[in-house]
């Protein structure tokens, strides 16, 4: 590998990408804004959803929770995504950073799922008329909740540092794996078990007025998970090179200004 | 065979003869629970045939799942699972040869023994072709996708209920055809589709998971 990185002045971004203490600065350069633009976005998308976009014919208006319960699934997916590749970064290139995205991950992704699986539960009772249906959907929402409470779980179950990144790392990648499988197979269970009552999947497709929010929405909470993201990981860095000159600095110049 | 497959697979029966009580708690754990459903639930037949397949999954991915901490556990305390992580083999045969011997030891005894428990709980006739067919297959799977978990958790001091938490969101594709097989065949159609998909799950699992299950005892088991 050392030819590479000699060879090829490309790559050189990629290692400056895996040193914490310029992710650090870099972040904190970003961060106003990238928070100033996720405040506009929901904002926007809040007011609009939920005050202006017309009502539904069937549902009123309890069909207003949908921008704020399909921007979390969406985001409660990805970030799964989001956290394997960084563990498999940090697997194959022993990157330090990339450990801490993936810890820093865990907990935000739970989060989101959780708030995904609440809302519909919310929007399930006066549309469907129960809190809870065992709906091909939502069963592999719970099982993602449990694949990413496996992660956190194993994450802080060891002492050292390095042996709970590089698990959760490998229990995250075979989860990866495994989320194509078992929302086929729960597909399977939900038309093998019952007829179909409620379809999740045919919805009829949204009049643009509907549309439109959603998409500021869902735009929007892609900002806040990277806001929150770099956040989580900006402390992870902090608490881990605790002993490092920078960060000793750093803290210095805090408590002076 | 030098690729240590063998000799794995014959050290760990041999290990397993040695200790037969501990080899036979989880068929023991299989038999106990499903007679606590009868009394938990009803004695009444009909119903009871109603959740047969189910139950019976259920207890056997449970019993499954008790005795999995113990793949690895006792190499790692006497020092051989260093020992193997150090010799120059390709560590995945070594370690598909131990899970083999561990299904031969649960899974195979949990299959031979549905039956009985599948006329305890009154199981229609149709079904008992294809519960034994799924759970031989089924187990299988469970064992190796276990191992993976297992091997996670080895170097800690209380992995057994976090291994738990690890693996069951894994097994529920398993849990699914497997039950799937029993009650289509129960229904009255053909059994073959599930059953089929439950094998392409154990090719996939015996492809993938040794490899899984050496990258992390070699990851993780070295602090």
């Amino acid at each position: 590998m050392n030819w590479l990185t000699n060879w090829s002045p490309s790559w050189q971004w990629f290692h400056r990408l895996g040193s914490p203490r310029w992710f650090y600065q870099t972040t904190g350069r970003w961060l106003p804004w990238l928070s100033l633009l996720t405040l506009v976005l929901l904002g926007t998308g809040l007011v609009w959803g939920l005050g202006f976009a017309p009502q539904d014919a069937k549902q009123g208006n309890s069909f207003r929770i949908i921008y704020l319960h399909v921007p979390a699934s969406f985001l409660a997916l990805a970030g799964y995504y989001i956290m394997a590749i960084a563990g498999a970064i940090g697997l194959i290139w022993k990157m330090k950073l990339s450990y801490m995205v993936m810890k820093s991950a865990a907990p935000i992704g739970a989060a989101l799922t959780f708030l995904a699986l609440f809302t519909g539960a919310v929007w399930g009772k006066p549309t469907w008329g129960t809190y809870w249906v065992w709906d091909a959907r939502v069963t592999s929402m719970l099982i993602l909740l449990f694949l990413y409470l496996g992660v956190l779980a194993l994450q802080y179950a060891f002492h050292s540092n390095e042996a709970g990144n590089r698990a959760s790392a490998i229990l995250a990648l075979v989860g990866t794996v495994n989320i194509p499988i078992i929302y086929k197979s729960v597909d399977w269970w939900y038309t093998l078990h019952q007829p179909a009552t409620i379809k999740l999947t045919s919805a009829p497709s949204m009049h643009p007025d509907m549309f439109q929010p959603l998409l500021v929405m869902i735009l929007g909470f892609y900002c806040f998970y990277a806001v929150t993201l770099c956040l989580y990981t900006r402390a992870e860095i902090l608490r881990r090179e605790r002993k490092s000159s920078w960060v000793k600095e750093l803290v210095v110049k805090g408590q002076k200004s | 065979m030098s690729s240590g497959f063998t000799d794995y697979l014959c050290r760990d029966l041999l290990l397993a003869y040695r200790r037969p009580g501990e080899a036979a708690s989880p068929l023991v754990f299989f038999i106990m629970v499903c007679t606590l459903v009868p009394l938990g639930i009803t004695p009444e037949s009909a119903r009871l045939a109603e959740i047969a397949p189910g139950i019976i999954w259920v207890m056997a991915l449970l019993a499954t799942l008790l005795s999995t901490d113990s793949l690895f556990a006792s190499d790692y305390q006497d020092g051989s699972l260093e020992q193997l992580l150090i010799s120059p083999q390709m560590l995945s045969m070594p370690v598909l040869g131990k899970i083999t011997a561990h299904w031969m030891v649960t899974g195979l005894p949990l299959t031979l023994a549905s039956p009985v428990l599948g006329v305890m709980l009154s199981l229609p006739a149709q079904g008992y072709m294809p519960m034994v067919a799924s759970l031989a297959l089924g187990t299988g799977c469970l064992s190796l996708i276990g191992a993976v978990g297992a091997a996670l958790t080895v170097s800690l001091r209380k992995g057994g209920l976090l291994l738990s938490l690890l693996v069951m969101p894994l097994y529920m594709p398993v849990i699914i055809f497997g039950s799937a097989t029993v009650q289509s065949a129960i229904d009255g159609f053909a059994w073959s589709g599930p059953l089929a998909i439950l094998g392409a799950m154990l090719a996939a699992a015996i492809a993938l998971c040794p490899i899984a299950a050496a990258g992390a005892l070699r990851l993780t088991s070295i602090n």
